[in-house]
């Protein structure tokens, strides 16, 4: 009995080591989610992305997204083609890519359950424009999986992306873009060894 | 001493070394987070479908590889007026109009059914269209996209000599194509269509049953929503060849965010197979050309999302 307690200690401290070093660490996905609304008068554009790649290092508070513009999801198979043909020019411009990092977050707060707000800075590439921005995000350590969400607005017009005037009452000179990602957590040298294989 | 220094020197630079990689590793993480990302999450044997070879599911008289999708209702308004050279009494053709309204639905995002109605010769039509194959990127890519077209039209004109007994298999025709295209770029697609149109009936016995002909199409962009088009069909030799002509089409394709225009110029009047195929016979370098339009409007009957 005091044999089997004093294993348990130390395991204990062992396991509270690893949570620590998940809540530093690196996260990944490639099945994270954005989407984006337009609302108009006209009529409301949406859109899905299930095929966004992100990665979230805490340890060096860096961040990066990459996804595919083809794989945007339309309600219409034609406003898909005309997305891609048209105002992404996608065969040009395959990719859209984010590269930041969060602005004084202590990643220690992470342990403590619920959302946490943080400020994300970096760089927007879309449509081959590069552009500054700011976003406000939350992140949330569920289940040993990290949770992050975030909402900003994109001016079409800021990213070169011509909307002819036909159809410019239909699309919103603001759209709204929105990413959900749950994110794995990463084995990086110090060793979050319990890493879900997925 | 001399012993000492040189036991401290490899620790020394040992310490160095890892002093130089506890710096440099985070930087370089820094700056290549994103390269890293990229490198991960992009698979290089990905195959791609290459998608708008053509803006619409037909070129000008012919069908193109083009289906609606899955979920999606095109509607169609087909309309072809008189030619040309038929002079200013009949306002160089615009009092004559010959007309097909159709609706073409994607069962899948390959398999599309459609229903057609020509004003000439009181005309309807049904076909099936399937994407066979779709051109891809990527390793071992797939260079064309290959759809099947098939379809049955039947005339439901009244026959004015009572005599000659017409069956209903009589007035059905059949028309099959395989219809192969290649996006060469973002703007150059290019299509040929083997066709064979069976006939159930023919007036004479000199005319051919089974009309065989080889049809090619391009379609180039000018801008991201003007087009050029063409398309054309060589009857092969035979009685048919030699009775008519070869249909020839040039036009543009206008897109205007919900709908797609195509007007254009074509010495054939029917719209469907069975007659811009066997029958035409406008020469086109006499003016006998047709002024046409096609608009086509989308509607989602199902959602993607």
């Amino acid at each position: 009995m005091k044999r089997s307690f004093f294993l348990l200690v130390p395991a204990l401290f062992l396991l509270a080591a690893l949570t620590q070093a998940h809540a530093q660490g690196k996260y990944m996905t490639k099945t994270g989610q954005v989407s984006f609304f337009s609302t108009s008068p006209v009529e409301d554009i949406e859109a899905k992305n299930q095929q966004v790649a992100a990665v979230l290092d805490f340890s060096t508070s860096q961040l990066a997204f990459s996804l595919p513009v083809k794989a945007f999801v339309f309600k219409r198979t034609l406003m898909q083609e005309h997305f891609n043909e048209n105002y992404m020019e996608s065969d040009k411009f395959p990719k859209a890519t984010f590269s930041g990092r969060f602005v004084a977050f202590d990643a220690a707060t992470l342990a403590t359950a619920g959302p946490h707000n943080v400020q994300v800075e970096g760089d927007l590439t879309l449509h081959g424009v590069k552009r500054p921005i700011q976003v406000p995000a939350t992140v949330e350590l569920k289940d040993g999986q990290l949770v992050a969400l975030a909402t900003f607005p994109v001016a079409p017009a800021d990213y070169n992306i011509e909307i002819p005037l036909l159809v410019r009452n239909s699309i919103a000179k603001v759209v709204s873009v929105r990413v959900a990602l749950t994110c794995q957590p990463v084995a990086s040298a110090v060793g979050a060894t319990t890493r879900p294989t997925k | 001493m001399y012993m000492r220094r040189s036991i401290s020197s490899p620790l020394f630079t040992g310490l160095i070394l890892a002093a130089l990689f506890g710096l440099t590793n985070p930087a370089r993480a820094q700056n290549d987070l994103l390269g890293d990302l990229e490198k991960q999450a992009t698979d290089p044997l990905k195959r791609e479908v290459v998608s708008a070879t053509f803006k619409g599911t037909h070129v000008i008289n012919s069908q193109s590889i083009e289906t609606p999708g899955k979920g999606t209702l095109d509607f169609l308004i087909q309309h072809r007026f008189g030619t040309l050279n038929s002079g200013a009494y009949e306002f160089f053709g615009l009092d004559q109009a010959v007309l097909r309204l159709s609706f073409e639905y994607g069962l899948t995002d390959r398999l599309a059914i459609g229903v057609g109605r020509s004003s000439q010769e009181k005309t309807f039509d049904g076909f099936l269209k399937y994407k066979a194959l779709q051109q891809t990127t990527g390793s071992r890519p797939m260079p064309v996209s290959v759809t099947l077209f098939a379809s049955s039209a039947i005339t439901t004109l009244k026959f004015n000599e009572p005599a000659v007994e017409r069956t209903t298999a009589s007035r059905v025709d059949y028309s099959y194509q395989v219809l192969i295209a290649r996006k060469f770029s973002p703007g150059l697609s290019v299509q040929l269509m083997p066709t064979l149109i069976h006939r159930n009936y023919v007036a004479q016995s000199t005319m051919q049953n089974d009309v065989y002909a080889m049809g090619a199409a391009l379609r180039q962009k000018l801008t991201k929503r003007l087009a050029l088009t063409a398309d054309y069909y060589y009857l092969l030799p035979g009685n048919t060849a030699d009775t008519y002509r070869n249909a020839l089409g040039v036009g543009v394709d206008i897109e205007t965010g919900g709908h797609v225009f195509q007007l254009h110029l074509t010495n054939s009047r029917g719209m469907i197979e069975k007659f811009f195929v066997p029958q035409t016979d406008g020469n086109f370098f006499d003016g006998d050309i047709y002024f046409g339009f096609t608009v086509a409007r989308s509607f989602t009957i199902k959602s993607n999302l």
